[in-house]
């Protein structure tokens, strides 16, 4: 773990730390024999009858972090929101297929939605905090959950913090507005949120689309450390983003995963030529 | 002859202003013509003492209570259904016929007169149930007319929460009733309780339902079950019958006190509101 600087370290100092900063060390590669943590199967979705995702097969691996790039309106967003069935909050969403987590179906009858998002927690594009303060949006998941007892809450609070990288810059101040934070402490505070529930499998859309650099890094920073953990899947706009914060990369062109595989070679050696021609840049 | 666009609009701007300082004046002028009739005859004995030879001398004492009792219970009555009627329309359905036509008939609701729903009452809470003309039929009655009031001051107040608070709420597991009692409400409650401070008012001002419903008897009230006057109903019964009109400008003038307040309290607590949502 390099030492992240504070963010109002100085531009100088900063840049000097983006510089030095390691590469991600060579991604371990999920081993195929390791049982997956969320197994989409033949999954299919479409919006008032406009399919948005085709055919998908894809495995999330435990203590992964998953990237999935590609062109807008490719259907990323549109799986991650499967994934914890956030698209069942819009009326004209119908799905095929199964996607198993630790191998039951999340769609069955028999799964409570509630448990299915506190196991598969979601960090949006923009940052959105309740308007609150922040020990109250990062205890908020777990009161709902049932937790209760101010020691216990409190525990929770700083152990989700401390994985965010935020509780330095704010454990003085928890009784504070969460909306006062800045929009990269903001993010990180969102991280800690789904943090505090413990989930199993994390999922990230676009967190770093409106974020500085050093916020950025940080937010690499933390997954890096969290994957041992988590199963994390990174929906990025960024190509870079995705070669130095992921172990596999997964690339969606118009609904249809066109493919997947260890990052380094996804990068290096595509193997189709629709995803050379979009991490070189040739259109997206 | 073509007008020069600095000459209309100087001529729009001048007559906007005449017709705001018109609309003010009346206003103005009939709160100032009240209170310069009334304000000198309300003393402390007046507030705090009951009403003698049908009003003439005495105070008003047993009105006030009357009032604040019919319009108390009518917004206590109220409050819970209409909330409760916005929430189901906001986050319980879809959009679809069934909210469209309770959408509908809080519209014509709010849009009959309100001695029809006088008329209502009498029939029903005081001749059907049986409840008489007692404080408890006027408040019914009131509750009525109100409810359109708070349902839409309600719909429009959880509408105003941002729609990305539900996928918070949802992504971290909560369930819809925890999402609507903890983020919900907890954000639209001042917006809300505008429009149910907004109901006390028009509650308080009310005069042709609460005559049909609450009756007009001149005792202090004990039970909710007996009638009573209420302040409106009282200067109405002053002026009408020629009885004493110090009198009646003075209860007017309590009436204008008290309804003044209360739409004050609703505005600071709009601006709270609009300061928190932008």
């Amino acid at each position: 773990m390099t030492q992240v600087p504070s963010s109002n370290g100085g531009v100088e100092q900063a840049a000097e730390w983006l510089m030095r900063r390691q590469p991600a060390a060579p991604a371990a590669y999920c081993p195929v024999d390791r049982p997956a943590k969320m197994r989409i199967e033949d999954f299919g979705a479409a919006f008032d009858g406009t399919e948005v995702l085709r055919r998908l097969n894809l495995e999330i691996c435990a203590c992964e972090r998953l990237a999935i790039i590609g062109p807008a309106s490719g259907g990323k967003t549109t799986f991650l929101r499967s994934l914890n069935r956030l698209n069942d909050l819009n009326p004209g969403f119908s799905k095929t297929g199964r996607i198993l987590l630790d191998g039951k179906d999340i769609y069955d009858r028999a799964m409570d939605v509630a448990v299915l998002r506190r196991r598969v927690g979601m960090v949006y594009a923009v940052p959105i905090p309740l308007p609150w303060t922040i020990y109250e949006n990062i205890a908020y998941g777990p009161r709902m959950a049932g937790v209760a007892g101010r020691g216990r809450l409190d525990a929770i609070v700083e152990g989700a913090l401390k994985s965010a990288f935020l509780w330095d810059e704010v454990k003085d101040r928890l009784a504070d507005l969460a909306t006062n934070l800045s929009g990269g402490q903001q993010q990180r505070m969102c991280v800690a949120r789904v943090l505090a529930l413990e989930p199993e499998v994390l999922l990230l859309d676009e967190p770093c689309s409106g974020l500085d650099p050093i916020s950025t890094a940080k937010i690499e920073d933390a997954l890096l450390e969290l994957k041992s953990k988590y199963s994390i899947v990174l929906v990025t706009n960024n190509t870079k983003q995705a070669a130095r914060a992921s172990d596999r990369t997964a690339f969606f062109l118009m609904g249809e995963l066109v493919e997947v595989g260890p990052t380094s070679q996804v990068f290096t050696n595509p193997t189709h030529h629709r995803t050379a021609d979009y991490i070189t840049g040739h259109f997206g | 002859m073509r007008i020069p666009p600095a000459v209309t609009q100087r001529a729009a701007v001048g007559l906007m202003w005449a017709l705001t300082i018109l609309t003010l004046g009346v206003l103005l002028f009939i709160i100032a013509f009240i209170l310069a009739n009334g304000l000198p005859h309300v003393t402390w004995t007046f507030l705090s003492t009951s009403p003698e030879s049908m009003g003439r001398a005495g105070g008003v004492l047993p009105m006030i209570v009357g009032s604040l009792w019919v319009a108390g219970l009518a917004v206590l009555i109220s409050a819970p259904v209409g909330v409760a009627t916005a929430v189901y329309l906001t986050e319980y359905t879809r959009e679809g016929r069934l909210t469209a036509v309770i959408r509908f008939g809080a519209d014509c609701l709010a849009g009959i007169p309100s001695i029809i729903f006088g008329l209502f009452g009498f029939v029903f809470f005081t001749i059907t149930l049986g409840l008489g003309f007692s404080i408890l039929s006027g408040a019914l009655t009131l509750a009525i007319m109100v409810l359109p009031t708070i349902i839409r001051t309600s719909e429009e107040a959880i509408r105003a929460v941002p729609k990305s608070y539900r996928d918070v709420s949802y992504g971290l597991g909560s369930t819809r009733w925890q999402l609507v009692t903890r983020v919900v409400l907890r954000s639209a409650l001042p917006g809300i309780s505008t429009g149910v401070v907004l109901s006390v008012g028009r509650s308080i001002s009310e005069t042709a339902a609460v005559m049909l419903t609450a009756g007009s008897a001149l005792g202090f009230p004990h039970s909710v079950f007996q009638s009573s006057r209420t302040l409106a109903l009282h200067f109405y019964v002053l002026s009408r019958e020629g009885l004493s009109m110090p009198n009646a400008y003075a209860t007017a003038s309590i009436l204008i006190i008290a309804i003044l307040l209360i739409n004050l309290s609703a505005y600071a607590l709009m601006r709270r509101f609009v300061a928190k949502v932008v």
